[in-house]
């Protein structure tokens, strides 16, 4: 089973920080980070037109798919995928076996360029999960639902 | 995994949908989708094949409202549910946080109920989660059908744990929120619990 995924401000700030060096160094149109189970953890670039979270969902779908590929030939997993459109493209990347890094470009970036500034960032997002997941494993680090009641529950669904 | 976000202060959970092939599973999603106000939901996303039976998966994201200043939000998917598309239906336990079993009341469907309902703790099993754990519920849809089984001996044969079950007419949405609302429930008391 995999553990909890937990996100805090701090790292948020840091994960956002390489996200948008690496669509600036990239000249990438929009970069996001998923969690393997289709959460969006961090987009930046021009998302405003953009359906993040079924974009986030479907990319981990393509992964899981892709990953049972892998293991049907032998593989663990295919750390990097690649589309290619008319326009645009993507590349699609997995980060220390846990997170999906997603870089959408068009023409005025490369494949190439793309995969030389993926690897920089990845290595710095590898660090940073590494910490948060460590942050997480901290006992008392607790849910902030630990304290509510079934009343804070009930009223969810009150309407 | 749920997925606590104190960034945004958010909270995400995944549930998934689960049962034998024209169950209704995707028929749930679409009433859901059809019935929710527009700032509550995210697009319905449908892999399907050209008979629109379910290929892959499907995916609605919901927002409930606010518990203590999080925001919580639920993805529902569904699974293929014909047989061979066993090796989809795993990847799309990944991280699950609760499960809906939708049976097929029909008794010519008795059968591929309890097939599902074994495959479905098989793979869950494959994942490191256990069925008789994790928040569960059941949910016997066509309930309107004139060959439908009775609701004793689908509880006899389905639901030996004795988890919530709903009767429903899925595509009337009989049923439909009182199933949703269910599952997460036990999902935010599970989280409660601080697993």
């Amino acid at each position: 089973m995999q553990p909890q995924m937990v996100m805090y401000d701090e790292e948020f700030q840091q994960i956002s920080a390489v996200c948008e060096r690496l669509a600036r160094e990239a000249n990438a149109k929009i970069v996001f980070l998923v969690d393997k189970n289709g959460q969006l953890i961090a987009s930046v670039g021009a998302t405003e037109n953009l359906d993040t979270t079924s974009l986030a969902s479907l990319t981990a779908g393509n992964i899981a798919a892709t990953g049972g590929l892998a293991k049907l030939i032998g593989e663990k997993e295919f750390s990097i995928l690649f589309h290619e459109g008319e326009k645009d493209n993507l590349h699609i990347s997995i980060i220390g076996g846990r997170v999906i890094l997603v870089v959408i470009f068009d023409t005025r970036s490369s494949l190439g360029l793309v995969r030389l500034r993926v690897k920089k960032a990845s290595d710095e997002l590898n660090k940073i999960f590494d910490g948060l997941m460590k942050k997480v494993q901290v006992p008392g680090a607790g849910s902030p639902f630990a304290e509510i009641t079934d009343d804070d529950i009930d009223n969810l669904f009150s309407e | 995994m749920s997925f606590i976000n104190y960034s945004s202060r958010e909270i995400n959970c995944k549930i998934v949908y689960y049962g034998p092939g024209l169950c209704g599973k995707t028929t749930n999603l679409q009433y859901i989708y059809a019935n929710t106000n527009q700032a509550a939901k995210g697009k319905m996303i449908s892999l399907a094949t050209e008979t629109e039976r379910t290929l892959f998966f499907d995916f609605l994201p919901l927002s409930l409202g606010e518990i203590r200043g999080f925001k919580t939000r639920f993805h529902l998917y569904t699974v293929p549910g014909q047989v061979f598309y066993d090796a989809s239906r795993k990847l799309i336990l990944k991280g699950v946080d609760g499960v809906v079993f939708v049976a097929d009341s029909q008794i010519e469907r008795t059968e591929a109920n309890v097939e599902s309902v074994e495959n479905l703790r098989t793979n869950l099993g494959e994942q490191g989660y256990d069925l008789d754990k994790i928040p569960y519920v059941i949910q016997y849809n066509k309930r309107d059908l004139p060959n439908a089984a009775s609701l004793e001996e689908l509880q006899n044969l389905l639901n030996p744990r004795g988890v919530p079950h709903f009767e429903a007419v899925a595509p009337k949405g009989e049923g439909v929120y009182e199933t949703l609302k269910a599952i997460a429930k036990l999902i935010l008391t599970e989280l409660k619990k601080g697993t």
